[in-house]
Parts: C-alpha cells; structure tokens; sequence
C-alpha cells in the first residue's frame, strides 16, 4: 500500500541517481551494480535481525531459504516467491513470476538490458539477510521476460 | 503455522523499517562518493524532488483530500494526511509569518533516524533527512504551489526538535483556476 510506494519510488531514484552519477563520473559502470549490492546487503542484515527477533531457531538450510520465500517475502515484496528449487547440494534458485520491483518497468521482453540494474539490490538483501542467519552465500539474478526472474543462492561451505 | 494477532502490525513496521535502512544506506553510500556535505545534501535534495513528483500521484489516489483552498490547509493536509501516511507520523504544523505563507512542521519523533544516534564528526553539516524536504517540494510543485522546503532545525545536529519550513512562494501570474 502506502508503505510499498514510497519503498518502490526511493529504490528507482537510488537506482538512477547510482548510474546517473556514473555516467557523469569516470564511467565505472560495473561499480554501480556492486554499490547497489553492498547497500542491500547492510539493509538485508539489519532486516533480518529485526524480523526473526521472536522466530523458532531455524532447523536447517532449507527451512532458512524456506523462511526468506514466504515469511520474509511477503514482508518486503506483499507476496511469496512462486518456486523454490534446489539440488539439495547448496544451489537454491527462487522464481517470482511478478517481482515487484520489475512490475512498472514492463510486461515482456521490453527494456531487459536494464532489468539488472533493479535487482542487484535485492541480490543484496538476501545475501545479507543469509549472512545474519550464519549462511555464507552468492547470489546472481536472472531476467528472461519481465515481471518474472530469478534468484540463484549459492551456499558457500565455510 | 498459526501467526499471532499482532503479526500485521509488526510486518507492517518491518516495511517501515526496510524503507529507513534503505534510506540509511544511501546516505551513508552518498558520504562515501562525496566529499562535501553540500553535494550529499543537494543530491538528496534532487532524489526527493524526483519521488516527490511521483509520489503526489500515489498520495491523490489514496488519499481522500478535498481541494485546499488556503495555503494552511496545505500545509495541515502535509502534516496530518501525508505524514501520517507515509511516515506515521503527525508533525504539528504553526503559521510564522503574518503573509500566511510561511509554516514549520515540527517533528518530535522522525522516523527516519530511527536507526541513527547521532552524524559523526567530519558530516557536521550533513543535512540526514533532506530527501523529505526535496518530496514536499516536488510534490507541491505537481499540484501548481511553487514552494521553498528546508530545515530549519535538526535534531540530529544538536537542536531541540526537527523542524521542517515551507514558504510557498506567490506566484508571478494570477492562476485562472486554483487547484489544490
């Protein structure tokens, strides 16, 4: 509602004003994205502290991945992630078929060159969200046709 | 899994708190790119002007407002309606100048420094909260009423309370039909 707006909003301008001062800048187009991803990361742990102050104690990996595609999802983005796979070996991939940060932009294969830019921080956020939990991680995002995508969680063994 | 009555509201204050983090990391990603307070502050003055422009969209949709016809009843709707909210908070609002176009919105409890405790000492003029005085200002400038927005206290930088000042500003040509 009110609170999704004003979220959506400061997220694009963060992503334009990034690439804008980019642009006008040395031209290091490739550290916007890692700018945007380190910001989620921060906003990611301070979330997920906050969220899972009263939560049960996690029983294993797949209950914490569990737990960020409904609980946490629906939290920041109104609604669950649609599909949860894994190889049950430490590579998750969650599919949104109408991610909200991608929902203006558009409904196709229109403007996809720019759809990364909108989710390395979200990339961010799970990963530091996991971080928190104790779980080291990668994650990378894939677009093919808008508003779907998907997120790839690789577990990193420490 | 059952969830406990009260899990509305805390998610509802979990989205709060994704927007002030968010918020956080950006200034504290503009310190790093700027040198000078006045750059991070002019840019986050600039950011807000571009989501006030939108936002005054998503305000008119889900608010129920009449049209204002006085520039107090702007400057009420800004504190009571707006505020409310989007931040969930309701700034008191007084009139300072005889002209009636001048008023401050005193804030005693801004949630955007939530997380905050106070500016380190190299950002002594670093102006935290300046996306909120660029939103005003764009969003008024949508609905026709040139205004000018800064602080005029903050309390992150020693003062007793944060105080928002709005001078609309009179326009050159008499406008034909008003609108809010």
């Amino acid at each position: 509602m009110a609170d999704e707006a004003i979220f959506l909003l400061l997220h694009n301008e963060m992503v334009a004003g990034l690439y804008r001062a980019a642009e006008q800048g040395e031209g290091e187009n490739g550290r916007c994205t890692t700018k945007l991803e380190s910001m989620g990361f921060r906003v990611g742990q301070g979330l997920i502290e906050r969220f899972t102050k009263d939560t049960a104690r996690f029983k294993d990996e797949l209950d914490i991945m569990k737990f960020i595609c409904k609980d946490f999802w629906t939290t920041v983005f109104k609604k669950q992630i649609d599909n949860l796979r894994t190889n049950h070996q430490g590579i998750y991939v969650l599919q949104d078929n109408k991610f909200r940060l991608l929902t203006q932009i558009s409904a196709g294969k229109q403007y996809l060159e720019h759809a990364p830019k909108y989710l390395a921080f979200t990339c961010g956020l799970i990963r530091g969200g996991l971080s928190n939990l104790g779980i080291k991680s990668i994650v990378t995002a894939e677009v093919s046709s808008m508003p779907a995508c998907k997120f790839q969680v690789m577990i990193q063994k420490m | 899994m059952s969830r406990p009555p009260g899990r509305k509201q805390e998610n509802h204050k979990i989205s709060r708190d994704l927007f002030v983090l968010t918020y956080g990391a950006l200034v504290a990603q503009l310190c790093k790119d700027y040198e000078r307070d006045e750059d991070v502050n002019s840019c986050l003055d600039r950011m807000g002007y571009s989501i006030g422009i939108r936002l005054i969209d998503d305000f008119l949709a889900h608010s129920d407002v009449k049209k204002c016809r006085s520039y107090s009843e702007t400057a009420d709707v800004i504190a009571q309606v707006a505020f409310k909210m989007y931040l969930g908070v309701t700034p008191s609002v007084s009139c300072c100048s005889a002209a009636g176009n001048e008023f401050s919105l005193i804030l005693d409890k801004n949630p955007l420094v939530d997380f905050v405790e106070e500016l380190p000492a190299e950002r002594a003029s670093l102006c935290y909260c300046n996306l909120l005085c660029g939103v005003i200002r764009g969003a008024l400038e949508m609905v026709q009423l040139a205004a000018e927005v800064t602080f005029l206290q903050d309390r992150l930088r020693g003062d007793a309370v944060t105080e928002i000042g709005i001078t609309f500003l009179r326009k050159a040509e008499d406008r034909k039909h008003k609108r809010k």
